[in-house]
Formats: C-alpha cells, sequence, structure tokens
C-alpha cells in the first residue's frame, strides 16, 4: 500500500542496523536471555512507549468506553448534524448519530480488522516464504514470481476489484486485506530462511536425520518470528489506512456499522459547511492509531537489531 | 583499438570490461524475459479477478433490453465462451493487433481513452515523484549528518506523521488549508480533455501535486536517511576526512553519488504504492487521469477499460523495476564486477 511498506524487505540489514543509534550501548549494559533482552532494549525506546502507551488508551476508548458511555450509534433520526453540545460530545452525524458513539465503535472495527489481518498475513506469509526458502530451486521460482506477479499490481487495482463484487462485510474486508498484505512478509521471511538454511544447527539436525518439514517449523520458523512480528505490527497499521481508503473510495462498511475511514468520508461531503466534528475527530483517530502501530514497530525492529548483534 | 601496443593493466582493463558487458547483456536479457512473464502473470491474475465479477451483460444493456439483446451482447463480447479462450483471445488482440479492444459504456476504444488521459496522469505522478526524490535526497542527507539532534528528529517526527495519513486525509487537509480558508489554490484539478489545457490551468495543478508529492516524500525519506547513514558510514568517507578534505566536498563528491545509488532501487520498488497513491489523489481531486477513469469503469462495470488500465499500469511498474535493476547494476561497479 504504502511506499516503505513496499520496500522494507530492502530495508532490512545494513541499512537499519544503522539507524540504532544507542545499540552498542544498550547491548552491552544487559545480559539475559534474547527475548528478555529485545523487550528491555524496546522499553528503553521512547517513541517505542509512547506507541503503546497510545495503543492502549485506543484499545481502552474502543472496547471499554462503550460501557460506560451509552448513546445511539445507530438508529437514524432528525437531530442531524448538531454541533458538540450536551447530550452529543462530539456533535451527531447527517443521520443524527452519535459521534463519539460511534468512534468507538468504528475503532473497535478497525482494530479488529488490523489486528486480524495481520494475524492471516503474518500466517500465510511466513509459511509461504519458509517453505520457498528452504526447498528452494523450482519450488522457490515458481513461488517467488507470484509474489512478484502480485506485486506489480498496485494493492488499489486488487482491492477495488475484489470489493466491487460483494457487499462488504468485517469477514471479507479482513480477507481482501490480507489478499493483498501478505506478499511482504513472504519475501521478508524467504530472505530470513536462506540465511538460516546455511546454519550450522540446520545441517545438524539433518545429520541427525530430521525430516525436512521438521525442520522447516521446528527451526526456520520459530527462528523468523522477530522479522515476523516486525512486519506483523506495520501491517497492522498499513491494514487500518487500507481500510480507511475503502471507506473514503465508498467501499467500506455499509451504515449503520461504523469504521473510521467511511465516517471520514461521509464527513468530508460537508467539508464547505464547517462541521469539523465529521472530519477532525475520525481523521485524527485514524493517525494515532497508524502512530502508535508504527512506533511500536521501529522500536520492536531497533531491539531486534540490538539482539542480532549479540549473537 | 590494437591490443598488443596497450599496458598491460589497460589491457586487463578492457578485458574487463568487454566481459562485464557480456555480464550485463546477459543479465538484461534475463530481465526483460522476466520481466515479460511478470507481466502475463498481472493479466492472468486480472482476468482471474474478472471472471469472479457478475456477468456485466445484463447492466450495461440496460434493463429494458429484451432477453434476446444481453444474449447478443453475451455473444459478440465472447463472455460465454471457456475462461482460457478469452484470455487467449484477449493476448493475441494486445500483441498482434495492438488493440485493448473497446469500451463497454463509452463510445471509444480502450486505446484512445488510454491515448488521451494516460499523459495527463504522467504529469501528476511523474511531477510529485521527481519532486519527492529531489526533496528526499538532501534532506536525507541533512538527517544524517545531523544525527539525532533537534533538526534531525524534527523531520523524523515530520515524517512519521506524514506517513501515518491516509493519502485522501492528507488531500482534505490540504483543501480546507489552502483553498477553504486561505484560498489560495482550487480544491479541483484542472479539467479538461487534452494535456494543454491541464498545464494551462498550473494553479489548480499545486495542490494535487503536493498531496502526492508529500505521499511520496514521507515513504522515501525513512529510507533515504538510513541510506545516508549507512553511506557516511562507509571506508572511504573516513580516508576522505583523514585526507583533511572539506565537509562540502567530501558529502557532494564522495557520499552523495554512494547514497545516490539505493535510490533507483528504492524508486522502481515503490512505483506500485506510488500508483496507489496517485489513483486516490486523482479520484479526491477530480483529476480526470486514468485513476479516475478506472474507479468510474469499476463502478459502471466497464471491464475492458479498467482491463486495459491496469495493463498499462503493471507494463510502467515492470520496467520501472526494469530500469531501475540495469541502472543499479551500471551505477555501482561493486555490483558490476561481482
Amino acid at each position: 500500500m504504502s511506499i516503505a511498506e513496499s520496500l522494507n524487505p530492502d530495508l532490512e540489514g545494513g541499512a537499519v542496523a544503522g539507524a540504532s543509534p544507542a545499540g552498542g550501548e544498550v547491548a552491552s549494559a544487559y545480559t539475559g536471555s534474547a527475548w528478555r533482552l529485545t523487550m528491555r532494549s524496546f522499553f528503553d525506546n521512547r517513541l517505542g512507549l509512547i506507541g503503546l502507551v497510545m495503543l492502549l488508551l485506543l484499545l481502552l476508548f474502543s472496547f471499554a468506553a462503550p460501557f460506560v458511555y451509552h448513546s445511539n450509534t445507530l438508529v437514524a433520526n432528525y437531530s442531524i448534524n448538531l454541533p458538540p453540545g450536551p447530550g452529543h460530545p462530539l456533535g451527531t452525524d447527517g443521520n443524527g448519530r452519535d459521534i463519539l458513539g460511534r468512534l468507538m465503535l468504528g475503532g473497535q472495527i478497525s482494530l479488529i480488522i488490523g489486528i486480524a489481518s495481520a494475524i492471516i498475513t503474518t500466517i500465510i506469509g511466513t509459511l509461504w516464504g519458509a517453505i520457498a526458502g528452504f526447498f528452494g530451486g523450482a519450488v522457490d521460482t515458481v513461488m517467488m514470481r507470484i509474489v512478484d506477479v502480485l506485486l506489480a499490481i498496485p494493492t488499489i487495482f486488487i482491492l477495488l476489484y475484489l470489493q466491487t463484487i460483494y457487499h462488504p462485510t468485517i469477514a471479507l474486508l479482513i480477507g481482501t486485506i490480507s489478499s493483498v498484505s501478505w506478499l511482504t512478509a513472504a519475501r521478508l521471511v524467504r530472505g530470513e530462511t536462506l540465511s538460516l538454511r546455511a546454519r550450522e544447527y540446520v545441517k545438524a539436525v539433518r545429520v541427525m536425520g530430521g525430516s525436512r518439514w521438521r525442520i522447516v517449523y521446528r527451526h526456520i520458523i520459530p527462528n523468523t518470528i522477530g522479522v515476523v512480528v516486525v512486519q506483523a505490527t506495520f501491517t497492522v497499521a498499513n491494514a487500518i489506512l487500507i481500510l480507511a481508503t475503502l471507506g473514503f473510495l465508498g467501499f467500506g462498511l455499509e451504515p449503520p456499522a461504523a469504521d473510521w475511514g467511511s465516517m471520514l468520508s461521509g464527513g468530508v461531503n460537508y467539508i464547505y459547511d464547517g462541521y469539523w466534528w465529521l472530519i477532525y475527530p475520525a481523521g485524527l483517530l485514524i493517525v494515532l492509531t497508524v502512530l502508535s502501530f508504527n512506533f511500536i514497530g521501529d522500536a520492536l525492529r531497533d531491539a531486534l537489531e540490538v539482539r542480532l548483534q549479540r549473537r | 583499438m590494437a591490443g598488443g601496443q596497450l599496458p598491460p593493466e589497460v589491457l586487463l582493463h578492457t578485458a574487463q570490461a568487454s566481459q562485464f558487458e557480456e555480464i550485463m547483456i546477459g543479465y538484461i536479457v534475463r530481465r526483460v524475459l522476466q520481466s515479460v512473464i511478470v507481466t502475463l502473470g498481472v493479466l492472468l491474475i486480472m482476468f482471474i479477478l474478472q471472471s469472479l465479477l457478475p456477468n456485466p451483460a445484463r447492466a450495461i444493456v440496460g434493463f429494458h433490453a429484451t432477453q434476446s439483446q444481453v444474449n447478443a451482447f453475451i455473444k459478440s463480447h465472447e463472455l460465454n465462451k471457456p475462461f482460457f479462450v478469452q484470455f487467449w483471445h484477449y493476448i493475441y488482440q494486445v500483441v498482434f493487433q495492438l488493440n485493448l479492444g473497446y469500451s463497454y459504456r463509452l463510445n471509444e476504444s480502450v486505446g484512445s481513452i488510454l491515448a488521451r488521459d494516460t499523459p495527463k496522469s504522467l504529469v501528476l505522478v511523474g511531477v510529485a515523484l521527481l519532486l519527492a526524490i529531489f526533496i528526499a535526497i538532501p534532506v536525507g542527507i541533512y538527517q544524517a549528518v545531523k544525527r539525532n539532534r533537534i533538526g534531525d528528529q524534527a523531520v523524523t517526527a515530520f515524517s512519521f506523521l506524514l506517513y501515518s495519513l491516509p493519502t485522501f486525509f492528507l488531500g482534505e487537509l490540504l483543501i480546507m488549508a489552502f483553498a477553504e480558508y486561505l484560498h489560495l489554490f482550487p480544491a479541483e484539478a484542472p479539467q479538461g480533455a487534452t494535456i494543454g489545457q491541464i498545464l494551462s490551468q498550473p494553479m489548480a495543478l499545486v495542490l494535487p501535486i503536493a498531496n502526492l508529492t508529500l505521499v511520496n516524500y514521507a515513504g522515501y525519506s525513512r529510507f533515504m536517511r538510513s541510506s545516508a547513514i549507512e553511506a557516511l558510514a562507509q571506508d572511504f568517507i573516513r580516508t576522505a576526512q583523514a585526507k583533511g578534505l572539506s565537509q562540502r566536498v567530501i558529502l557532494y563528491k564522495h557520499m552523495l553519488r554512494n547514497a545516490l545509488i539505493p535510490v533507483a532501487t528504492i524508486v522502481g520498488l515503490s512505483l506500485p504504492a506510488v500508483f496507489t497513491a496517485g489513483l486516490i489523489t486523482e479520484a479526491l481531486f477530480n483529476f480526470p487521469g486514468i485513476g479516475s477513469d478506472y474507479v468510474n469503469a469499476l463502478v459502471m462495470q466497464d471491464y475492458p477499460t479498467a482491463l486495459g488500465i491496469t495493463l498499462v499500469v503493471a507494463i510502467a511498474t515492470v520496467i520501472g523495476n526494469l530500469l531501475a535493476d540495469v541502472a543499479y547494476a551500471v551505477l555501482d561497479p561493486r555490483v558490476r564486477y561481482n
């Protein structure tokens, strides 16, 4: 979807090693397991922590706040486009529904779709990349050419095609977003696998008579987990951006269901009427959510680099 | 050139050069073949997706048309033929007759739609792409030099924010700020059939181009910074510093070239994302290019037009990647001789 996303495979390695300035110092200051080391250096990263706190607040806002804050989020009525005031802290939309309540509803859907897409993407991408990278030869060529072909089509072209077929549902949106997101993960995991395949312990498993599948699922996949987790974090951010864009192009969830992108694009119809409460709150929430996942992903990647440097 | 009269190091050099040419030609031939296969693959996938869509005949002919009219449409457009027959006919038509078919909705061929609207989209996407690159490179070098100081952090924060804004929302913010409140630029892109008409309204081009430039810049900026940091860490930079060269010479002569080499690859890889952002920008500003055409074609079930646009964009992506790879191999001597 976005440029940096499509560049991620090439961002790995040297280019990123330079991007973790505090790397050396952090690495020498701590001892312990690799995982603990990663977590330690993650929590030393200020932006990563800010991202984590932002994400927790967003989760509370979307999933916990509706238990406290009750409002009409579904039924259309005549109190339309009311400015923020008593009863409606953020006003009402073009159908008289409470915006604050709908933002919470939209948050649930956006976060569920984002996280579910990231999980599916990760599973497909990891398996695809690990199998292609480990088995190599013709299998690798065929599998990676398929990835190349799909990467040559701009995401939006595939998304619009898929979305014109059915009425959008949450499951369909998850499927659609996953279908265009797994490619980057597959490339990344394949690259990792190629380097892991040559390691001593993989050869040792082979000598001891371990099957190739065993090597893939017991050794290759667990060792790519770091890269995969980082990628998954960026995928959530990206999925939420895609979802918002689909909403803007009119392929979001149908009302009364709410997603931030559709709410935002609905508000844009009133761009010249000064109804700011229809636009800024939804836009701000999208930006904050995407930002929080990007902060977390960046911090995780730096933390992982620290771990790899120590190896 | 008479080889015998040349000193041995020149001989060696020419031998390497001709060997290099051979390797390069082989490499380019291989990459071109790969590109053709990828393009065919793109067509196959779009064809598969299209075969999943509902049969457009009824919607195109109209709801008051008789069944025999619908059947005639299906027959004349071969919509009843097996999948691979349709696919083969399309390929045959495109490759051997250079014919992209006829629009279901507009009374013109897909070729003429593309000929009219592609140049306009190229202006939008091309200018925004070049601007983004020319902004990202110096800013990235500045960030690498001032690494972790306040200036670097401010730029990082700004590009992070840009990167987290959906393309259309950024455009809306630009419209609200510069069209709605400041009245500096029009909110709508220039309208008109020809590229001349588009270019004759430069004020209206400012916001769409600015929007796409910012989106592209956000994508490149993080990469440019780390690429420049990496270039600064190279041994030859330290050697240059040890020689006592000025900071200017080191930055602009030694480091810039090295930081530039990966840019070719970045731009090539980013093309699909750039086209995606271009389509959204066109839709938002009502820019009369192929991005808007594509959205309209899908809404109106005008599949030949949609397929033709996808093909053009896929070919542009594939050629862009090809050029990037070749440029990389030509630019970087370390790649060349390995």
